[in-house]
């Protein structure tokens, strides 16, 4: 799939770039004790570096590089065994040292991939150029007084992963599918939450357009902290469709950071970077060198949990599903989890049938979460035993299932409270399907004249007389039978 | 009992424990000249008060035979450099109006733990960067020797204060920092012993820092035994500092043996620099000869880039400073001068705050660091930073300890040098090679000027090897028989 | 290596320090006067020779993951110049 913006002098493509910073899931901070737990009061996680008082030093929190190198091997990273912590001099209120202990030209992680999932089960591999760690700066919030800015430093220091892919996506299409991997992919690890609109996950996206076919990089913009993947989604089209005017016009777009206006779906120039920044960077003194040993390395690789692409891959060749399907159910850890434990010791395809689309439609509609379900997967599990072992048919199996939706309960006493059991004596359903063939002689003749078609309207008939309740394959059979 | 305040470390250490004197009465001696020699200026803040509690709850340890250990009611000064809890902390600086720090640093700590008796926060040159202390926002520090005709002289810096004050017997001892030579230099300037003891034997943990990877802090005292006790106590791993060396203390004390029979003893050639004055080159043979009289063996060595040391340090450290003071923005503490924009805030807040010397260093920093320059100077200074640690490893592999003078001059009149920032770096040509690779250096008080002013010796040892340095010291102490005073 | 007067203003802004306009021009000098110095490091030849990472040998230490600090909102704002609320102040920043 392919996304030109046709101009008047030609047409266009698109070149992304997305630069996304995960909050890293620790107890503390980076390089301070403070605590990394979202929200609190004002300035209540800050730390006395992280307040860049005098004389403060950092000390590098472990669990946050085992999680950066967890992070890099789902990535499929190269993992540096050496890599150093560099300064980032910027001047910002939220910045309280003057400047943020960043990694610069030696990343903890280096190349890596990921691979997109696109519509109509195409997929595509984009690179990872890195990922480093950095701490993050605090929080300013212009809106509070009409001429003070109110700065609270909680979130100063907190570990952040800036993961950097290289400009491989074309379309915002790739874009939103490269988040929602990336996102899939550390929510697996336990690395980040992923949580877009909380700001445990941020997106810069750099956007550039170029003639079809051409090879240069054009410049190109950068788009910052858009907070859904649906914004970035619409800050790439309108930023590519707005380089292609300008370059249409005989212009050029200039190299500058812009912010995205979720109310228009447009993006505009931030006022604050009229000069360019300079960030100075040179190694942090206060720190040394990282090296990383190959058996640490190793020894977190064998902790890392099955991951979305491997477990798709399971899915498809152990359970027989469809890659969408199978796409659908591991994109989220929990949901793949629900999913196994009905499938266990059951038909996969009719588990992964009855999760995809009645599980996750009645979750939908009423707005819970895989985790806040009200069917657990063992009660689905037990519904899913009674159709297989022909106690109920499916079609019932679907009331009783949205009476577990609404108000709970075990499949087999509502069942039998119901009175919902299926009919299987031949008997009965023969006595039904006499009365039926009996009282309806022109439908009769119909079918024995030619029209087989009409069977359909016999068992519907024959399901309306037993209240959905018999079993539709013997209805079927025993009318074959009958009528001919 | 007035002169309490003239003994040392040791000697107060010894009379504590006889019972001939309590640690208040030993701090009040301090006091008393504190108040009479204020025209020193050596002190920003004195703490009359907590100095009195702590000597009181010395005094209560040593009755119930608690003394906590050889520091136990030694009154000293504390450059302020160091954050003290609860007591104003300055840095020489105005951007640093008002800064009561809520926490200690890790070597005042040690000295508190210690028993130590705080009297106040010595004065400096603003953030460290001087020779002469001439930049403190708290007005000049004087040296207590005075030239032959009266005026005043600088006591040399950056811990011109700690110097002065423990030259002109103000205190016991003192802690200094040291960059580029802020403590050694000094030193010699004062006629008092100063130790620049190896990076990362002390902890930077609430030291305003200057540059980090140079800061060192060290006791300024009167005798290098005092030196020892004192290290013993400042010195020691802290977690929280990254550059902090996780190895075991030796015990300094133990180390002076008075012995330096087969001691190696390397003298650089490219020490004896161009228009250095006769009697410092006289000085410097004259110390190697009290070393070869007491046995030690005296080898030319070359450190070939020594003269590369004082530029290369000249990009590192203001490099450093630069970031490290960029966190002076007058959001959070200190000195706030309002703007109409924040940017604007930043910039009449710290044109203000800082001082012109301040003002130099961070610029020549930032303009090192900048975009297209970082390769040609800081990445370059840092390379020659290696060639000049190199140097000294292959040195020591054929001298245990190396003998140079301390400063290329005496103490200077104030008003001298101030013109020309250039100028004032050249007091620093002797000791900016150990800060740079790292390794210990203590300045001895060896002889007198021309005129009458303390000259010093430098020795230089391997890293964490400060034992060597004081034993070696230590002959050097006796053999000079120091014993001037400045005629206060 | 030659600075001159509006080089001067840029590096005087990166670093957030505000230099008079009749201050600019003698601080180009004594900056150059450093610079020109500083110059003769180029004499030196450092082809292969690795900038200092550290200058001690000792590894990169660790912390364990624990929250040590925090929870001291009032020790923190105690030197500041403005706070409101829990939250330091400053002129409105414009983004």
């Amino acid at each position: 799939m392919s996304y030109i913006i046709q101009g008047e002098t030609g047409d266009w493509e698109v070149v992304i770039g997305l630069e996304v910073h995960c909050q890293v899931i620790s107890k503390s901070k980076l390089f301070s004790g403070g605590s990394a737990s979202f929200g609190g009061e004002p300035n209540d996680h800050v730390d006395l570096l992280d307040a860049g008082l005098p004389g403060m030093l950092p000390v590098v929190n472990a669990h946050c590089v085992e999680q950066a190198v967890r992070t890099g091997l789902g990535l499929k990273a190269q993992i540096n065994k050496r890599s150093v912590f560099s300064r980032k001099n910027y001047f910002y209120a939220d910045m309280p040292l003057g400047y943020q202990i960043s990694q610069y030209d030696q990343p903890t992680v280096g190349e890596g991939t990921i691979l997109l999932e696109l519509e109509g089960g195409k997929t595509k591999e984009v690179g990872i150029e890195r990922l480093h760690l950095e701490a993050d700066a605090g929080k300013s919030m212009h809106d509070q007084h009409p001429t003070k800015t109110f700065v609270d430093l909680n979130r100063a220091g907190v570990a952040l992963m800036e993961i950097v892919s290289k400009p491989d996506m074309r379309t915002p299409e790739e874009a939103g599918a490269y988040l929602r991997k990336l996102r899939s992919i550390v929510r697996y690890l336990e690395t980040c939450d992923g949580n877009m609109d909380e700001g445990s996950m941020r997106c810069d996206a750099n956007v550039s357009v170029r003639p079809v076919g051409a090879d240069e990089l054009r410049t190109r913009c950068e788009i910052k902290n858009v907070n859904s993947v649906r914004f970035v989604m619409q800050a790439i089209e309108y930023e590519a469709q707005r380089h292609v005017e300008l370059y249409e016009e005989g212009q050029e777009p200039i190299q500058e950071t812009r912010l995205f206006d979720s109310n228009n779906g447009t993006t505009r120039s931030m006022r604050s970077k009229e000069h360019a920044h300079d960030y100075r960077y040179f190694p942090e003194p206060d720190l040394l060198p990282l090296d990383l040993t190959d058996e640490y390395i190793e020894n977190i690789r064998a902790t890392l949990p099955e991951l979305p692409d491997e477990r798709r891959e399971r899915y498809i060749n152990d359970f027989g599903l469809s890659p969408i399907d199978a796409g659908v159910l591991v994109a989220e850890k929990e949901n793949a989890a629900y999913f196994e434990a009905v499938a266990e010791g059951r038909d996969a395809k009719m588990a992964a049938n009855w999760v995809t689309t009645n599980l996750f439609g009645a979750l939908n509609k009423i707005g819970k979460s895989i985790s806040e379900s009200p069917v657990s997967a063992a009660e689905l599990g037990k519904l899913l035993d009674l159709i297989s072992n022909d106690t109920i048919s499916g079609r019932i199996a679907k009331d009783v299932f949205e009476e577990m939706v609404e108000n709970g309960g075990d499949p087999q006493k509502i069942v039998e409270e119901k009175g919902l059991k299926q009919i299987t004596d031949t008997g009965a359903i023969e006595g039904i399907i006499d009365d039926i063939i009996a009282n309806n002689p022109d439908q009769v003749a119909q079918f024995q004249g030619g029209n087989e078609k009409i069977i359909g309207w016999f068992v519907g008939q024959v399901m309306k007389a037993s209240q959905g309740k018999a079993n539709p394959g013997m209805v079927n059979k025993m009318l074959k039978e009958k009528l001919s | 009992m007035s002169d309490l305040n003239k003994l040392t470390i040791a000697q107060a250490r010894d009379g504590l424990t006889k019972g001939d004197f309590t640690s208040v009465e030993l701090t009040e001696a301090c006091l008393s000249s504190m108040s009479a020699k204020k025209e020193l200026n050596a002190f920003i803040t004195e703490t009359p008060e907590i100095a009195l509690e702590r000597a009181e709850a010395s005094d209560e340890r040593r009755a119930t035979g608690n003394t906590a250990s050889a520091m136990d009611g030694v009154p000293v000064a504390i450059k302020d450099l160091f954050c003290t809890e609860g007591v104003l902390t300055t840095a020489a600086s105005h951007i640093l109006d008002g800064y009561t720090p809520v926490y200690e640093s890790s070597v005042s700590d040690n000295l508190r733990n210690d028993g130590a008796v705080m009297l106040g926060k010595a004065n400096l040159d603003e953030f460290a960067m001087g020779s002469a202390n001439v930049t403190s926002f708290y007005g000049n520090v004087i040296n207590p020797w005075k030239a032959e005709d009266g005026k005043d002289l600088v006591p040399g810096g950056s811990s011109g204060g700690s110097a002065a004050a423990v030259s002109g017997d103000l205190c016991l001892a003192a802690t200094g920092t040291d960059t580029g030579g802020s403590i050694r230099q000094p030193a010699s300037f004062c006629g008092i012993v100063g130790l620049k003891p190896t990076y990362g034997r002390c902890s930077r943990w609430g030291i305003v820092a200057f540059a980090s990877s140079l800061d060192q802090a060290g006791p300024m005292t009167k005798t290098v035994r005092d030196a020892a006790i004192m290290l013993q106590s400042m010195a020691g791993h802290d977690p929280k500092d990254s550059t902090s060396a996780p190895v075991e203390l030796p015990d300094f004390e133990a180390a002076l043996t008075g012995e330096v029979k087969g001691l190696r003893v390397g003298i650089p050639k490219e020490y004896r620099v161009e228009g250095m004055p006769a009697e410092i080159e006289k000085l410097w043979r004259q110390g190697a000869e009290w070393l070869k009289d007491s046995g030690a063996e005296i080898v030319d060595i070359s450190l070939p880039h020594t003269k590369y040391a004082l530029p290369a340090y000249y990009i590192v450290a203001p490099a450093e400073a630069s970031a490290n003071l960029a966190r002076y923005d007058g959001v959070r503490y200190g000195l706030r001068v309002d703007g109409e924009s924040i940017d604007d805030m930043y910039m009449n807040t710290r044109g203000e705050g800082f001082g012109k010397e301040v003002q130099r260093r961070v610029m020549i920093g930032t303009y090192v660091l900048s975009a297209g320059y970082y390769d040609a100077y800081y990445r370059k200074a840092q390379q020659i930073r290696t060639l000049i640690a190199k140097d000294f490893t292959d040195a020591y592999d054929q001298v245990d300890v190396i003998l140079t003078p301390t400063a290329p001059s005496a103490a200077f009149p104030v008003g001298e040098n101030q013109d020309d920032p250039l100028a004032m770096y050249l007091n620093d040509v002797f000791t900016v090679p150990a800060s740079l690779a790292g390794i210990p250096g203590i300045s001895v008080p060896a002889g007198l000027s021309e005129n009458g002013l303390p000259l010093g010796l430098q020795l230089l040892g391997k890293s964490f090897d400060e034992e060597t340095v004081l034993r070696a010291a230590g002959v050097m102490e006796t053999a000079a028989a120091f014993s001037a005073k400045p005629g206060l | 290596m030659s600075l001159d007067k509006a080089t001067v203003k840029n590096i005087a802004f990166l670093a957030r320090i505000r230099v008079p306009e009749e201050d600019l021009e003698p601080l180009a000098g004594e900056l150059n006067n450093i610079l020109d110095w500083v110059e003769q490091l180029g004499e030196v030849d450092t082809e292969g020779v690795e900038p200092m990472a550290s200058v001690s040998n000792v590894t990169l230490p660790l912390r364990e993951d624990a929250v040590t600090g925090g929870g001291q909102t009032e020790k923190v704002l105690a030197n500041a110049p403005e706070a409101e609320k829990g939250f330091y102040t400053v002129p409105k920043v414009v983004e």
